[in-house]
């Protein structure tokens, strides 16, 4: 405080032309304030930003799902439903393989990912020439936005003037137009866990290369004065001392392609048929589409609560990897 | 110090007085400059409608601003808009199927009144656009539109194509028959085969061009072309919102498995998720013989210097087993309630529903829906494609136009999509699964829905 009061004495100084009286009020009322309530002060705008942006609707949303509202029928009278909105979506076969296949493209792009985003980082980690320049290029795709990701993959995918598919066929043999990655039932799902990929590798080998570069050099060195050979060393040192951060980067990966919504919509649009529909586009479609309103606000809580309940047992199971 | 008091009390005073400038000022520049916007989707018909509302803005001094949104998310773009009762548009040309929504959700203002102030009588238009673009209840004297842009599904082909020697001779020796525009779908499906992966000119061509688009409407806007004429229908015509048998009858379920057919057959590689600008760049990219698309875009096809011209004809979508029937399209334009401009809104319609001006705006490239117009004896040589929109007229359908057709129209895109492009189930069952979700949709509405 006495810090404060000096600083204001200073700026008073500097104003010759204030008066002592104001000067005197002013500095009383600094000193009025507890560091609390200065803490308070800085904090209330944030608090009261996040009470009407997040706790506000989301409060909001939990009371629409006990609701039978839907926007495109608004002149309907609103009712209680209780919870039938949670028992029609549990009890709907169509939601639970909506989310199969959510969980199967999470699965399935996570895993590529932290294979592949964790040897690009061993590699990297590396130091040779051009090293910065390739770690630049390796990033792009993460910088990109998914609507443009989602945009050109389409077009790389075209049958008939993709490079994509001449590209396969020259490989295969195949002729390139005789296959489609994002209209065929059996490439669709891996179409979109390939763009997926491409795209978010780069982060993950960011989060790894972080790992890679926190251990310390001398642990190496003891190993090599031990005579460990490498492969030794990348299973007793390297991955254990890793694996926090890949763990880390599973984490969020996993909770973004969980929401995933925008590159998969743009490249497939959920199909063919429903193949590729995640349970993002089915909420999406039932909030801002069929405007079913309670419907969706209880999905949605259903969703975030499955998320948030994963996440928490997920991150309780990091802690204790972190302590060992 | 004087100094600095003389700087402060003159910025004062003139940002007083600019303040005091912009108040008054604009409020005279606001009195004289009128504005109205208007919201509709971004194809070839709006740029017509700018051209057109020059006319409009030159008679009343009003300003035409637009709002034209791609046709993909049309639909979720202006409904989000009137649903949260925004201001943005003044006038809206919305979707037929939207009517009910709209008159129900009190999004419109209801025409009546103003059509008799203004003598602006319904039955100078064509009828089935009165029932579709205007009335809610459908077939009671109910207005919330004025028929604005007269639309169906259409065909067009490669008239060069057909009409070269070889070709025909080629086809003949097949089939038996002349190649000429097909008059019924089986005749449609044997042209497409013939010209299914025929070399033309050294490039690989295709049979036809139809709706699969599985996120908004494309599929299901396709697909009831063929099933309205093998004998779907939505519901029972004597008993209201009764689907069973009705939608899913077994020759319903024979023109689901025709599309199909069609699909697998005669389209060109992925074309799995393709709506009306998929189809454009298809024909004009010399890609199809045929290709099924809404009439709107003919004038501009007509025009096209690759394709357009003598090389390109136009057919009435052909008649199945059962009946003769195409999609309704086109869409009424609408005041919309929450509007700050209604009276100017209502002089552009008053404007717009002229004889003189339906007929500028047909030959500027929009679809006039004026008996005036479409019923004068030389509407027909008037255009190339002009007898075929005047046939077609004749036998639209259109799907559910409910306030809860987005829930119907997503349910139906869904089930033909998984049937059609991901081979899932039989024709039958994608049938079934669909009475089976508009029932509780209905339901949910507070329909009856009788199961016989």
């Amino acid at each position: 405080m006495d810090k404060m009061t000096t600083i204001l004495q200073t700026d008073h100084a500097a104003f010759p032309g204030a008066s002592g009286p104001a000067k005197s009020r002013t500095t009383r009322r600094v000193r009025g304030l507890s560091d609390r309530a200065i803490a308070w002060l800085f904090v209330a705008p944030t608090i009261a930003l996040l009470l009407a942006i997040n706790i506000f609707p989301l409060l909001w949303m939990i009371r629409l799902s006990f609701t039978s509202l839907n926007l495109s029928m608004s002149y309907l009278p609103l009712r209680f439903v209780g919870l039938d909105n949670f028992r029609d979506i549990l009890t709907d076969e169509d939601v639970w393989v909506r989310l199969q296949t959510t969980a199967q493209f999470v699965i399935s792009s996570v895993a590529l990912q932290v294979a592949i985003g964790f040897g690009l980082a061993l590699l990297i980690n590396r130091q040779f020439r051009g090293h910065s320049f390739w770690t630049t290029i390796i990033l792009l795709p993460m910088m990109l936005s998914p609507a443009v990701v989602g945009n050109f993959w389409t077009l790389l995918f075209q049958p008939q003037i993709g490079p994509f598919n001449y590209l396969i066929s020259l490989f295969t043999g195949l002729p390139p137009s005789s296959f489609s990655m994002t209209g065929q039932v059996s490439l669709a799902p891996w179409t979109i866990v390939l763009v997926d990929t491409w795209m978010w590798a780069p982060y993950v080998m960011l989060i790894c290369l972080a790992g890679l570069r926190s251990i310390p050099d001398y642990i190496y060195e003891a190993a090599e004065v031990d005579r460990a050979s490498s492969w030794r060393q990348f299973w007793s040192i390297t991955l254990p001392m890793t694996v926090p951060f890949l763990m880390l980067a599973v984490l969020f990966r996993a909770i973004e392609n969980f929401k995933m919504f925008d590159m998969v919509n743009l490249l497939t649009s959920g199909g063919p048929g429903s193949t590729t529909e995640l349970v993002s586009i089915t909420l999406k479609r039932a909030a801002f589409e069929k405007w079913r309103t309670g419907y969706s606000s209880a999905l949605a809580i259903i969703l975030f609560v499955t998320v948030f309940g994963a996440a928490n047992i997920y991150v309780k199971a990091l802690n204790r990897v972190k302590q060992r | 110090m004087r100094t600095l008091k003389w700087l402060r009390s003159t910025t004062a005073s003139a940002v007083l007085g600019a303040a005091a400038l912009g108040v008054f000022g604009g409020g005279e520049a606001a009195a004289e400059g009128k504005q109205l916007t208007l919201c509709w989707a971004a194809w070839d018909p709006a740029n017509a409608l700018v051209e057109l509302g020059k006319d409009f803005t030159k008679q009343s001094g009003i300003e035409m601003k637009y709002e034209f949104v791609p046709w993909t998310s049309y639909a979720d773009r202006f409904l989000n808009e009137l649903n949260s009762h925004g201001k943005l548009c003044d006038l809206i040309i919305g979707d037929s199927q939207w009517i009910g929504g709209a008159a129900e959700n009190k999004w419109y203002v209801k025409l009546n009144d103003f059509f008799d102030k203004e003598k602006i009588s319904m039955d100078d238009f064509v009828p089935a656009t009165v029932v579709g673009y205007s009335q809610w209840p459908k077939n009671s004297p109910n207005y919330w539109a004025l028929p604005a842009m007269a639309d169906a599904v259409g065909w067009t082909y490669r008239k060069d194509w057909f009409s070269r020697p070889e070709i025909q001779a080629a086809f003949k020796a097949k089939y038996g028959r002349d190649l000429a525009p097909p008059k019924s779908y089986d005749e449609l499906k044997q042209i497409a085969e013939f010209f299914q992966g025929r070399e033309i000119d050294g490039k690989k061509v295709y049979g036809a061009y139809i709706f699969t688009e599985r996120g908004s409407e494309g599929i299901t806007m396709g697909v009831t072309n063929v099933l309205y004429n093998y004998g779907f229908n939505y519901d029972n015509p004597k008993k209201a919102y009764q689907m069973q048998g009705v939608v899913n009858s077994a020759d319903a379920a024979k023109g689901l498995e025709f599309y199909k057919e069609l699909y697998k057959c005669c389209t060109a590689p992925g074309m799995t998720n393709a709506y009306m600008q998929e189809g454009l760049d298809a024909f004009k990219s010399g890609q199809v013989a045929m290709q099924m698309n809404w009439f709107a875009f003919f004038p501009g096809l007509y025009k096209d210097p690759n394709v357009g011209g003598d090389k390109i004809g136009f057919f009435v979508n052909p008649a199945g087993p059962n009946g003769h029937f195409t999609q309704l399209g086109g869409q009424g334009i609408s005041v919309v309630a929450t509007s700050d401009h209604k009276e100017d809104a209502l002089s552009y319609i008053k404007w717009f529903a002229q004889p003189a001006v339906q007929q500028k705006w047909w030959q500027l490239g929009g679809y006039s829906a004026l008996k005036a117009v479409v019923d004068a004896p030389d509407f027909p040589k008037s255009a190339a494609f002009a007898p075929q929109f005047l046939e077609s007229m004749g036998i639209v359908k259109d799907f559910w136009a409910e306030p809860s057709y987005a829930q119907l129209l997503l349910d139906m895109q869904k089930r033909v999509h998984d049937y059609v492009v991901a081979d899932k189930g039989t024709a039958q069952q994608a049938l079934d699964l669909l009475v089976k979700d508009w029932t509780k949709v209905f339901k949910e509405q507070g329909k009856e829905v009788a199961s016989q």
